[in-house]
């Protein structure tokens, strides 16, 4: 399994230099009777986590990425063209695995931000359908929505857009795990 | 009856082919993936770099640079085996092959990938098996494993669309 994040609870505070994420603080942590659901309290400690978490992953920070926003089950990343990443040097394409690379940290944001969610989630599958090539030189945006979560599984949309915002270039629908807390 | 040619010179043939194929890909260079020849059958190895790992507390391989990975074995493994029979058809002129004149990759349709375990910080491998391949369709299954071949940490399986002769 593919892990996006992990609970820091439970483990040494490691060195602040070391770490990519903030650790929770101890009036961020949920005492063991609050209700973990829709804790609406959550919703900004979640998005900051999910975002300095996307921003510090070193494959993601190797393609560029950025996080545009994050919060309530929705993430948008943006990747900037690069001609490393194309797949074809004949057409200037990027190729899809650097599509994938975009959409998958995408839904994990979504997930890590949804207010029903631990802060701890991996990828059971991600499936991408590549619609059309994106056109050579512009940046390409993902969009990322939690529409569904379960106490074990959360369910994700995700839209990858180019220049063009109307027609996507890629869209993609994953399952993620959910970790008990 | 004729002579077989020496085996080196049918080695180099097939190697410059496979070598002229994956350096046509930006990307492949990019994540480090390169590609063991056994006779007809293709191994690809990523190469293990710290730009690859996702979250570096595990540390672990990032998700999408594992289906990078597996989607460019399912692409090249594709083209290769058109490539191959052209070849050994006589059809392509190994020696006159280059990433310009390369027959053109086939598309990737759709792409699903199964995350089974963590992918450690070392190299990874991977095969993919080509269980159909049409005139304008294929579809391929593709497995990768890090210590043990039988103990996967992802599998995909995509369908293709393969180029046609004029592009």
């Amino acid at each position: 399994m593919r892990t996006v994040a992990r609970n820091l609870d439970a483990r040494q505070p490691p060195t602040l230099s070391r770490c990519p994420l903030p650790l929770r603080s101890r009036k961020t942590r949920l005492a063991p009777s609050a209700p973990r659901r829709h804790d609406w309290r959550m919703t900004d400690v979640r998005a900051k986590v999910a975002q300095q978490f996307i921003e510090a992953l070193p494959h993601c920070r190797a393609l560029g990425m950025r996080v545009l926003s994050v919060g309530n089950g929705v993430a948008e990343i943006e990747m900037p063209y690069d001609t490393r990443f194309v797949g074809a040097p004949s057409t200037g394409v990027l190729h899809g695995g650097a599509g994938s690379t975009l959409l998958g940290p995408c839904g994990g944001a979504a997930v890590m931000s949804h207010p029903g969610s631990p802060s701890v989630t991996a990828t059971l599958d991600l499936r991408i359908d590549y619609m059309r090539p994106a056109t050579p030189g512009q940046t390409i945006r993902a969009r990322a929505e939690c529409y569904h979560i379960t106490r074990s599984v959360a369910f994700v949309r995700a839209d990858a857009t180019d220049g063009d915002r109307e027609t996507p270039v890629a869209s993609a629908a994953g399952a993620f795990t959910v970790a008990e807390q | 009856m004729k002579k077989p040619e020496p085996v080196q010179v049918i080695k180099q043939r097939r190697d410059r082919a496979l070598d002229a194929l994956v350096s046509s890909v930006p990307y492949a260079t990019f994540l480090g993936v390169r590609f063991d020849r056994r006779g007809d059958e293709l191994t690809a190895v990523l190469t293990y770099d710290e730009k690859l790992i996702g979250n570096p507390m595990l540390p672990a391989l990032h998700g999408g640079a594992t289906a990078a990975f597996l989607e460019l074995t399912a692409t090249i493994e594709l083209a290769w085996s058109r490539l191959w029979d052209d070849i050994e058809g006589g059809q392509i002129d190994a020696d006159a092959l280059t990433p310009e004149r390369l027959p053109r990759l086939p598309k990737t349709i759709d792409f699903t990938v199964d995350y089974l375990r963590a992918g450690l910080p070392r190299d990874a491998y991977a095969r993919a098996r080509i269980n159909r391949s049409g005139r304008r369709y294929a579809s391929v299954h593709v497995e990768a494993w890090q210590d043990n071949r039988t103990r996967l940490f992802a599998q995909a399986t995509g369908h293709l669309l393969m180029p046609t002769k004029d592009g």
